[in-house]
């Protein structure tokens, strides 16, 4: 396979100071890639340094297979072929959407321009706004149009710069994940800069979590979710808590909702100390269990109940539970645990 | 919004804006500075004791009659052109739509040309007091009558032709201010008073003082009209000590005192509008909601808006007109109609390259605002202060130098004279307009493309555009307003401007503002008075096409539906 | 490129031929083209010209040097003239034809400028309330009894430097100083306006007195404007020192620069200018006095009677002007 964003090693400084640290990720073509974290964690900067806007410290970028920045060169933004969606969408206000589509496509002919701006319009469902200028679009269809113009010189990769921060949350998911289907049909590559892991989960094949200007993990959501390589990544992707507990043997560990564990060995040495990850949903509600625990806070989640739950030694655990199942605080329930991976790191 | 900082755009970390000619521009603005770099150098010079003489006698009323002229000026502009911006953007009354543009038009009138007008009007032997004394059978002194020759007398004259400055960019800001504020406001319990006072005129402090320092380096650098009424300030000063005392060293630090002076308010006009940055409010625009005036209201605010009007303009227009009528059988109307196209060529020329040069220095600033461009910005921004008859001598002084060393040079070596190349011909005249104006189309563009976001630029730059391709496609169609004021704005002043064009321009060489001074200075300001109207008629059509610019600069804003 | 092209194009278009007759002229454009004009058509000599302030021309001619194309200065007073004499921007110029025309108290020794027209500058009163016979000379302006009666103009104008230089050369710094003093103490006004509101002024009551040139009077006089002939007609003329030096006069004048190319046709057109017809044109456009006694005067002037003339050599007056106007500035005459 491919790779069309390959980096190794980058590092990028603003202004003297170390944004960046030593980044390696490759993204194969026609998927779609984000970087995850907090603000400031140096995302941004690594999106810009992708696309040329920053210069790297150090290390190489490379786009579908070109080099375009190194030790010794550093292609400037205008030749590397990439497409970027800004945070405010930056339209040019004099100019309609469908200028706006077209800003990119130099030296097409008129017809062709035409054809493209159609094509694109179709897809993100623009197609009514051709003609009208900027300053009357809502925010949604202002970020279709961004995205459109990014996306007509069919660049060989597409950059996306918290491209769903500026619009109302509920919209967010709805949007990422029409745009998804937009960009795989189109087979475009991208990658986006998000601080949503939702957002970054309705969107993306592989996700990269960042702290502090370094790559913690580079993996798909599922993996990510569930076999997070740091107590870092575990905590700031999907809900959920840590138990401690002690390691048994090299499979098992024993915590205050039993012995964990399975079939895969979890590297620990027996006897030691560790923390547990117990996501919600490895936490069943079963009246039939004979592990209990008492109800201290429940939030509504629509399709179910999110429990906080006490277990006997006061540690608290999460549970989603279906909204039929309904019980008062103080309740004494019945749990199991059901998990496929055994998430534990050194307490 | 905390990715790029405003002014710091990314190109100038990949190394892209290195090819752009920056030693090019520091060269540009290197030569337009030598004649306010050899009006500073004289500082050092020694005076032989012109200083002293200066000190002990006249040097305290230089000072304290220009800051008279200062303060009243400022105050006075203020409240004539914040208050009726104000007026004509949020309410709707009787003639506001007029009122709009009419605002603008006195901006047409030299403050040299307002100042003769009222004086014939208004002095002791002009037709009111003539009036007054034949009617009432009254000798002078025994009626009350202003002074109009006098410091008060041309704090008036300037501020009503200066006004529109204040009023032009108040009327900018409010246009561009974001409704909901003001709305915010009055859910908050404030009157529509109290919303513009505590919330309007904070909000476009910035634009009020860009304004106001435009005034001010106006009011400093007016010599036509402290000459006119006999005042001694600062420029009337420099040109005492110069011929007078014959001191020309004396006379350029005196011009330096006031550079430097000058160069605090640019500071503090370029610190209020670094502020404005964080002061811009929404980019979502509503159409703005104009109350309908009632009643007192509607009367106190037609009354507060023509004011202004029919004492800067239509008062001294019609004066003007009926002496034109008058004396316009002695009128050659043959010289008549080359001196209106000198004036027009000579403003469209330098409107022009002032724009292109403005465009250029300040588009590769925001590429590269480096230490070097920003001083050298600020040091071009003086000019526009500077009397232009000092301007007229710091350009003749390089001009003249090196038309004679590269004469010397080429008699020497290849026998041949090339006299003066460049001395006494029009391009010493643009060379001198252009470092007076220079600095308002600076200053215009400058401001335009600070709203323009460096994501623009980066989209374009992500698009594959070199720069010069994203300044024509992206910013020039973006700030066409800008580019619209900053070429108008120098237009009218070149037409209006006189001293520079008097001492450097070529032989038989004449404009409608020299012809209007000349007779004005023989004391016919009746015969004057043709061509000073067709100054102002020359002004008017620039000058609404620029109030009209700024009517639509809200985006979605149709002035007229 | 191309406006640097269209700029060049521009300049040559506006450089003058070189056997031409360059001037530049603090005589206003339409008070000397009519008989440049004229020159032209008689001699085929073309003329260019511009015209400035005179210390700003003097300044250019200054700046230029040698290579400066203006062969001829022209100026409006005696003081600018010294002044350019001093800057050693002329150019000495010997002619017995103009020689033998101007009286040698108007023009320079060493032939250096030379005077065309001359003016005298006095004293305008108010005919109703002023006595004639209470006025005598410049002197007595300085007296208590005129408190709060004289309107002049500003100090900054060379008329009045060049009045105060006479003065100067004549009685010494300290009596010119104490003279001005008085006269400052009987301003009935800050200095303001040029001659013309002076007379209007005391037309209007503001105040009795006033100094002012003659043409100018004259010009009110002849003004297109009724309210100005009203105003002229309620004053009269006083010429000072009648018993003394005589009234304080000074010339319009011009001068062949040291860098002057074409001094033949310079000189012809000097001594044009010094000629019958043009002198007669000088008194009837601009109420100007002859500087050669075979010329008439306008009858304007004439009706104002013969005067005795200070004969003072008018370069005195540049040489003093500089402590004139210190002395000014020291006495407050603003």
């Amino acid at each position: 396979m491919t790779h069309v964003l390959e980096l190794k090693d980058v590092s990028v400084a603003l202004e003297g100071t170390v944004i960046v640290r030593d980044i390696n990720l490759q993204l194969p073509q026609g998927m779609i890639g984000c970087l995850l974290g907090p603000s400031g964690c140096g995302k941004t900067t690594l999106l810009r340094a992708i696309a040329g806007f920053e210069k790297a410290l150090h290390g190489e970028i490379k786009i579908a297979g070109h080099t375009v920045s190194n030790q010794q060169m550093c292609l400037p933004v205008e030749k590397r072929h990439v497409g970027m969606v800004f945070q405010d969408y930056a339209l040019f206000p004099h100019l309609t959407v469908s200028e706006n589509i077209a800003f990119g496509l130099g030296t097409m002919s008129r017809a062709d321009k035409h054809k493209r701006v159609q094509e694109l319009a179709g897809m993100l469902k623009i197609g009514e706004l051709l003609n009208a200028y900027p300053h009357r679009l809502s925010g949604g269809q202002q970020q279709r149009v961004a995205v459109a113009r990014a996306m007509a010189p069919k660049p060989r990769i597409l950059l996306l710069d918290e491209p769903f921060a500026s619009l109302d949350v509920e919209l967010r998911e709805e949007i990422a994940r029409e745009i998804r289907l937009v960009l795989k049909h189109d087979g475009i590559t991208a990658i986006l800069v998000s601080h949503n892991q939702y957002e970054a989960f309705a969107m993306a094949d592989e996700i990269g979590v960042m702290r502090a200007g370094q790559l913690l993990q580079w993996s798909t959501p599922f993996e990510l979710y569930h076999q997070p390589a740091c107590a870092y990544v575990a905590d700031f992707v999907g809900e959920g808590v840590f138990l401690q507990g002690k390691v048994l043997d090299s499979a098992r560990v024993e915590t205050a909702l039993g012995v964990l564990g399975g079939d895969e060995l979890h590297g620990f040495a027996e006897g030691s100390s560790v923390s547990v990850l117990i996501r919600p949903d490895d936490v069943i509600h079963d009246d039939a269990s004979p592990t209990t625990a008492r109800v201290i806070d429940k939030a509504f989640r629509g399709a179910g109940y999110l429990y906080t739950l006490a277990l006997g030694d006061g540690s608290q655990v999460q549970s989603l539970v279906p909204s039929h199942h309904r019980h008062a605080q103080g309740e004494m329930i019945g749990i199991r645990i059901e998990m496929d991976h055994l998430v534990a790191f050194a307490a | 919004m905390d990715k790029a900082p405003e002014g710091a755009l990314s190109s100038l970390k990949t190394g892209f804006s290195n090819r752009l000619p920056t030693l090019g521009i520091l060269l540009l603005c290197l030569l337009l500075s030598v004649p306010v770099l050899t009006i500073l150098a004289s500082v050092t010079n020694s005076s032989d004791g012109v200083w002293q003489h200066l000190y002990d006698t006249v040097l305290g009323d230089y000072v304290t009659h220009s800051l008279t002229l200062l303060v009243g000026v400022g105050l006075m502009v203020l409240v004539l052109g914040i208050g009726p911006a104000w007026l004509v953007t949020m309410t709707r009354f009787p003639g506001s739509r007029i009122l709009e543009w009419a605002l603008v038009l006195p901006l047409a009138m030299p403050a040299y040309i307002i100042a003769y007008t009222y004086t014939g009007m208004l002095d002791v032997g002009g037709p009111l007091q003539l009036w007054i004394r034949e009617t009432f059978e009254l000798r002078f002194g025994e009626y009350w009558f202003p002074q109009i020759r006098s410091l008060n007398g041309a704090v008036v004259m300037l501020s009503l032709v200066l006004y529109p400055y204040v009023y032009l960019l108040s009327r900018m800001a409010f246009i561009e201010q974001s409704v909901c504020v003001l709305e915010v406001s009055r859910t908050l319990g404030a009157t529509p008073f109290q919303a513009f006072t505590r919330v309007a005129i904070p909000l476009a402090r910035p634009a009020i003082i860009a304004g106001l320092s435009l005034v001010l380096m106006e009011t400093l650098a007016d010599y036509g009209t402290v000459q006119y009424f006999g005042i001694s300030a600062f420029t009337t000063g420099i040109f005492r000590t110069w011929f007078g005392l014959g001191s020309i060293t004396a006379a350029a630090q005196l011009a330096a005192v006031l550079m430097i002076f000058i160069l605090f308010l640019i500071l503090a006009e370029h610190w209020s509008r670094q502020k404005a940055r964080y002061h811009h409010t929404s980019n979502k625009y509503t159409r703005l909601p104009q109350i309908e005036l009632t009643g007192w209201k509607r009367a106190g605010a037609m009354t507060y808006c023509i004011l202004p009007v029919l004492l800067g303009f239509v008062i001294p227009f019609v004066q003007l007109s009926m002496w034109a009528v008058d004396t316009w059988h002695l009128i050659d109307k043959e010289s008549f109609l080359t001196l209106f196209f000198n004036s027009l060529e000579l403003a469209s020329i330098t409107a022009v390259i002032a724009l292109l040069l403005g465009l250029f220095i300040t588009y590769s600033k925001r590429l590269r605002p480096t230490l070097a461009t920003r001083g050298m910005v600020r040091i071009l921004g003086l000019g526009y202060a500077i009397p232009g008859t000092v301007i007229a001598v710091g350009v003749l002084i390089p001009f003249a130098w090196f038309d004679n060393t590269v004469d010397a040079w080429m008699r020497e070596h290849f026998d041949i004279a090339t006299g003066l190349l460049l001395s006494g011909t029009l391009v010493a005249v643009v060379f001198a307009y252009l470092v007076r104006f220079l600095p308002v189309s600076l200053n215009t563009l400058d401001a335009g493309l600070g709203k323009i976001k460096p994501t623009m630029d980066d989209v374009g730059r992500s698009m594959g555009l070199k720069p010069l391709q994203i300044l024509r496609r992206v910013h020039v169609p973006i700030m066409r307003g800008s580019l619209l004021t900053a070429s108008l704005l120098v237009f009218v002043d070149v037409l209006k401007e006189l001293p520079a064009t008097l001492i450097l321009r070529p032989f038989n060489f004449n404009t409608l503002a020299i012809r209007t001074y000349e007779l004005a200075n023989q004391e016919r300001l009746a015969e004057a008075s043709s061509t000073a109207l067709m100054i102002v008629l020359a002004g008017i059509i620039p000058v609404i096409i620029l109030s009209q610019t700024i009517s639509r600069s809200r985006p979605g804003h149709d002035a007229r539906t | 490129m191309v406006r640097k092209l269209s700029l060049v194009l521009l300049a040559a278009c506006s450089m003058p031929a070189l056997a031409d007759v360059n001037i530049y002229s603090a005589r206003q454009e339409n008070l000397i083209k009519p008989i440049l004009d004229t020159f032209t058509e008689r001699t085929g000599v073309k003329v260019n010209l511009v015209t400035g302030a005179a210390d700003e021309l003097i300044q250019r001619l200054t700046l230029e040097g040698a290579n400066s194309p203006a062969d001829l200065l022209i100026a409006e007073d005696v003081g600018r003239l010294y002044r350019a004499k001093q800057a050693g921007v002329l150019q000495a110029v010997k002619s017995s034809t103009i020689n033998d025309i101007i009286p040698a108290q108007y023009r320079d020794s060493e032939g250096f400028w030379f005077g065309l027209s001359l003016r005298s500058r006095v004293i305008i009163y108010d005919k109703a309330r002023v006595n004639p016979a209470d006025l005598s000379t410049y002197a007595d302006l300085a007296d208590p009894k005129w408190d709060n009666k004289i309107c002049v103009r500003s100090s900054s104008n060379i008329y009045n430097q060049s009045l105060v230089a006479s003065m100067v050369s004549r009685n010494g710094v300290a009596a010119t100083e104490a003279w001005v003093t008085g006269l400052v103490a009987n301003f009935a006004r800050n200095p303001q306006g040029g001659d013309r509101e002076q007379i209007s002024a005391v037309a209007a009551g503001q105040c009795e007195l006033a100094i002012s040139n003659t043409y100018y009077y004259g010009g009110m006089l002849n003004s297109t404007n009724a309210a100005e002939r009203t105003a002229a007609q309620a004053v009269a003329v006083f010429f000072p020192d009648q018993n003394g030096n005589g009234a304080h006069m000074n010339v319009s004048g011009a001068a062949v620069t040291r860098a002057a190319r074409n001094v033949d046709e310079a000189v012809q057109l000097l001594e044009f200018l010094a000629g019958e017809e043009a002198q007669a044109w000088y008194a009837e456009v601009n109420n100007e006095f002859p500087v050669r006694s075979d010329v008439a005067a306008s009858e304007v002037l004439q009706s104002w009677g013969t005067f005795k003339a200070d004969n003072i050599a008018l370069e005195q007056l540049g040489i003093h002007n500089a402590e004139a106007v210190r002395l000014m500035d020291r006495a407050g005459w603003q």
